[in-house]
């Protein structure tokens, strides 16, 4: 394992936390936000860093070059590789984001500092070179929206049956996984409790309620940032991917694809913009999986491609839906609410990011969507035309919303509803990110194919050494095989 | 042909609309706003510049006597260990040329036209917005040499289209209408992008040559068996029929009415409308391997135009009346494809194109038409009585009115049999879960919004009105 010029990781998961105690103490909203904001911008500075110096080494897994937090616990926790190496940064793009979309009448239900720890937790998902690693920093994930719900007194019992089941199914899976001494003897329910943990934080039908719930109780800002970097899918490639089976793959992949057709006909009746949102989420990251469960080199690429185009492009998405009810309230989607003449171009980053979405021509979804589609033909003929309709229905959903919501007869407003500053910033950025990715798809696309064949390589070595030795091998027991040199990917 | 020159031309002609589309794109997000005049100016340039390509391209093509010249910009994604190349070609032969000069053309005389139609209206800036969406699809489409290239431009035709319907969305008509429309073109997108991936799968390439045989169109043959040219074949007519509103897709056709008129001549009248049966040219090798295919070419062609004709002698409104009239000649131009008198369709094509749109650029000063015509005349139009006047009986006239007024009943059935259901179904499901939700929360989930917003809003302006003053 190579290492960095620049302690980066560190430093990403550091700062948050830092600037999570700084801001605490700002007692000016206006202050703290403006700090939190530089903050996160540093972090995505950093990550920056991370990926650029990992693309420099050439490497396929690289580390911190000082090791305060490997002498402290006496190995390497931190690790960037090809799949990690964009999703760090993406974390942080969607924090700073979410922070520089936030108007002032929000900072009451919106807490910075609990943001910022929540961005440090999910940098170190990202960046943990071990599955305990994963397994640990997942379960503290779900600890700061709890406590948002306490705070706020918010109903918080779907939430905790749910997230309290998937810490259990998580914990006890990867300790079945990981006693085993050698691939072969990984138990069966150990992989299954692990696929069930991971399916349930991605919300895979029917054990999906605790999202819709998330998103009708939890702040806006939270519920994105708590689902739009899709740590399930995450878990999936670190955790199941290597270790599973083809057949478990497929129910997975059946199971994912159920979900999304589901969810995209759910959204088409939903009434309430929010949940419209989760279920349009839902149906997405559930092709995501579809993809990753293909695990062919196009299916996987289309996977990972399309994880950064839907994670960015419905974050987006998810921040208009939250301007504009910072101006109205909570929106209906059975009234025509009119907005289009006050925020035009609310209006069109809206259907850009949810065209985008769905795949549409020229944006950073039609690549992944085309990709997993031609995976999925080849190889289950049923589930290509499948995810074609898929994306058609969320087209429909999206438009219907954008209709709903910007169409209409504009009220008259006795404040100013223009867009803010900071919101235009926001998306200027997104509609960059969206249409670059579009038009020039080959370095992203690239990118991911090298992290596919990552990720196959670690399920084939795996594979290699779960398969039965012709004749009797001698003892091996309680040895753990060593991961070849290099290896990025799962370490125990 | 020299490649520099084909290049030279050949991406001018893709690069004009690209630029137009780019440039009012970039000044709407930069909420930098350009002047109606500029707005003008640019569409004009840009459209010019792009005909100007075609045309040279054209006379290249005669002057060398190259029947067909494919343009390569090159891979757009290319995996190369997996074998995955997404190409980006456009092709210039004896079907392309024609209906991209059509294009340019009546995109061209249509935006002199709205310029001052839309003089000063709210929506000026993004009527042409859309309008470069339009015309880069449409020319995408025509000049695309792989099928994935063509599905590019086919998706932005539609967006394009659904977003003018709904270009008066102060009103919920035309929303409604529009969102309906989207709707048949998502489904048509998706029949399209089956049979894509289909075409990509049986043949290897997404190239037209690959699976519609090398020859220059329409004598190339194809090299996919019957029975797979019929299964793809019916997927890309279901795509047809949803682009260009064939039976049983009709009923969208009279809605799209609700545009602006000069978006209206160029989608529905003359271009849009067409870009199925321009879809079902471009493949036609496929239609030639399989005698049942083209029979439901012909057959769907065929009820289209009757239906057309049915419909449209009802209609009340003059753009109604054109758009049935509209789809008598797609339905009649399908039929003849099926026929296989593919020369013929492409010149029915360019000629009800420009008779269309003109009809319906027209159309807002019909009334005027009619005094100036009875002004000369010297007294009212004679009424002349018709062919089903002079033969059909009462009766069926009577059933005919019935089935022209209410539209075939082809909107009410989809609405009964497909959507109906979908969405009860749904709504079921979404009130099972809700139910399911408040089990495991213990409280009931959040109330309905409006219900609670209409309830605060009524308590915060009783608390808040001032007191009415009693007059002194």
């Amino acid at each position: 394992m190579s290492s960095m010029r620049f302690p980066w990781l560190e430093l990403a998961i550091i700062l948050p936390v830092l600037g999570a105690i700084w801001v605490k103490f700002r007692r000016d909203p206006r202050v703290a936000r403006r700090h939190a904001l530089a903050i996160t911008a540093l972090t995505l500075l950093a990550t920056l860093g991370a990926w650029a110096d990992f693309a420099n080494l050439g490497t396929r897994t690289a580390q911190d070059p000082s090791h305060p937090l490997s002498q402290f616990t006496g190995r390497d926790l931190l690790a960037i590789d090809a799949l990690n190496a964009p999703l760090m940064p993406l974390g942080a793009l969607l924090n700073f984001l979410t922070i520089l979309s936030t108007l002032r009448t929000k900072f009451r239900e919106f807490s910075l500092p609990r943001t910022l720890i929540s961005e440090s937790i999910l940098l170190s998902i990202f960046s943990a070179s071990t599955s305990w690693g994963v397994v640990t920093m997942m379960a503290l994930a779900v600890v700061p929206r709890f406590l948002e719900s306490i705070q706020q007194r918010q109903p918080s019992r779907v939430y905790l049956a749910h997230m309290g089941l998937f810490v259990i199914l998580l914990v006890l899976g990867e300790m079945g996984v990981s006693r085993a001494a050698t691939p072969q003897e990984q138990p069966l329910w150990a992989i299954l409790m692990l696929t069930l943990a991971v399916l349930l934080r991605g919300g895979v039908v029917p054990v999906h309620c605790w999202m819709t719930d998330l998103f009708e109780h939890a702040s806006f800002g939270t519920a994105l940032l708590f689902v739009t970097p899709m740590t399930a899918a995450f878990g999936v490639t670190r955790l199941v991917v290597p270790v599973a089976p083809t057949w478990a793959l497929q129910i997975i992949s059946v199971m994912s694809l159920i979900t999304a057709i589901y969810a995209a006909g759910m959204a088409l009746v939903q009434r309430d913009a929010r949940r419209f949102f989760c279920y349009i989420f839902l149906s997405h990251s559930s092709l995501v999986l579809v993809g990753i469960e293909t695990a062919t080199p196009i299916g996987l690429t289309g996977s990972l491609s399309l994880w950064l185009s839907v994670s960015l492009s419905l974050t987006g998405f998810g921040l208009v839906l939250r301007c504009v009810e910072a101006r109205v309230g909570r929106i209906l989607l059975t009234e025509f609410l009119g907005l289009y003449d006050q925020i035009p171009m609310m209006a069109g980053l809206f259907l850009l990011t949810g065209l985008a979405s769905v795949g549409f021509p020229g944006t950073a979804g039609f690549i992944s969507i085309e990709l997993i589609v031609e995976a999925a033909v080849q190889a289950l003929p049923f589930v290509g035309p499948l995810i074609v309709i898929v994306t058609a229905l969320n087209g429909l959903a999206v438009t219907q919303a954008y209709f709903r919501i910007f169409a209409g007869r504009s009220a008259s407003s006795s404040i100013d509803l223009r867009i803010r500053r900071p919101e235009r910033i926001a998306v200027m950025i997104t509609t960059f990110l969206i249409i670059g990715g579009g038009l020039f798809p080959q370095w992203g696309v690239t990118s991911r194919y090298h992290a596919a064949l990552q990720l196959l390589a670690e399920r084939a070595r795996v594979a290699e050494a779960a398969r039965p030795a012709p004749w009797p091998a001698p003892p091996v027991a309680h040895v753990r095989p060593a991961p070849p040199a290099g290896s990025g990917g799962r370490q125990r | 042909m020299n490649e520099w020159v084909a290049r030279f031309f050949g991406l001018g002609a893709v690069g004009a609309p690209l630029l137009l589309l780019s440039t009012f794109g970039l000044a709407t997000f930069s909420d930098r706003k350009l002047s109606e005049r500029t707005m003008a100016r640019l569409t004009a340039s840009c459209v010019s510049y792009g005909l100007f390509s075609v045309v040279a391209m054209f006379l290249m093509m005669l002057w060398t006597g190259d029947r067909e010249v494919p343009v390569e910009v090159g891979d757009w994604v290319a995996l190369p260990a997996e074998d995955f190349h997404f190409r980006l070609k456009f092709l210039f032969d004896r079907l392309s040329v024609p209906f991209s000069a059509l294009t340019f053309m009546l995109v061209g005389v249509t935006g002199a036209f709205a310029n001052r139609y839309l003089h000063r209206e709210p929506g000026y800036r993004r009527f042409f917005l859309y309008f470069a969406v339009f015309l880069m699809g449409m020319v995408v489409a025509a000049l695309a040499g792989t099928i994935e290239t063509l599905f590019i431009g086919w998706e932005l035709v539609g967006l394009a289209s659904a977003l003018l319907v709904a270009f008066f969305h102060e009103r919920s008509a035309p929303v409604v209408n529009a969102q309906r429309i989207w709707t048949v073109y998502r489904i048509s997108d998706a029949a399209f992008l089956i049979a894509a991936l289909t075409l990509h799968h049986l043949s290897g390439a997404g190239d037209f040559a690959a699976f519609t045989g090398s020859g220059p169109w329409p004598q190339s043959e194809t090299v996919i068996a019957p029975g797979q040219a019929f299964g793809v074949g019916l997927l890309l007519l279901i795509a047809a029929a949803g682009k260009s509103a064939l039976v049983p897709f009709s009923g969208w056709l009279p809605r799209a009415m609700e545009g602006p008129t000069p978006s209206s001549a160029v989608f529905y009248g003359a271009l849009s409308v067409h870009l199925g049966a321009y879809l079902l040219l471009r493949v036609s090798p496929i239609l030639n391997a399989s005698w049942l295919l083209c029979a439901c070419v012909v057959a769907i062609g065929a009820a289209s135009a009757l239906f057309g004709v049915v419909a449209g002698r009802v209609q009340t409104d003059i753009k109604s009346a054109l758009a049935y009239a509209s789809l008598t000649q797609v339905g009649v131009i399908t039929a003849e494809i099926g026929l296989g008198f593919r020369y013929v369709a492409l010149i029915h094509i360019i000629g009800h194109a420009c008779q269309r749109s003109l009809q319906l650029l027209r159309a807002p000063s019909l009334l005027n038409d009619y005094r100036l015509l009875e002004n000369a005349l010297g007294g009212p139009i004679p009424h002349v009585p018709g062919v089903t006047e002079q033969r059909l009986s009462p009766e069926t006239r009577l059933r005919l009115y019935r089935i022209g007024i209410d539209r075939g009943q082809l909107d009410a059935s989809l609405d009964r049999f497909v959507v109906r259901p979908f969405v009860r179904c749904f709504r079921w499901c979404d009130r099972m879960e809700r139910g399911w939700t408040d089990i495991l929360a213990g409280r009931r989930s959040r109330p309905p919004d409006h219900a609670r917003h209409r309830h605060l809003d009524q308590v915060v302006s009783k608390a808040t009105s001032p007191p009415i003053e009693e007059p002194s």
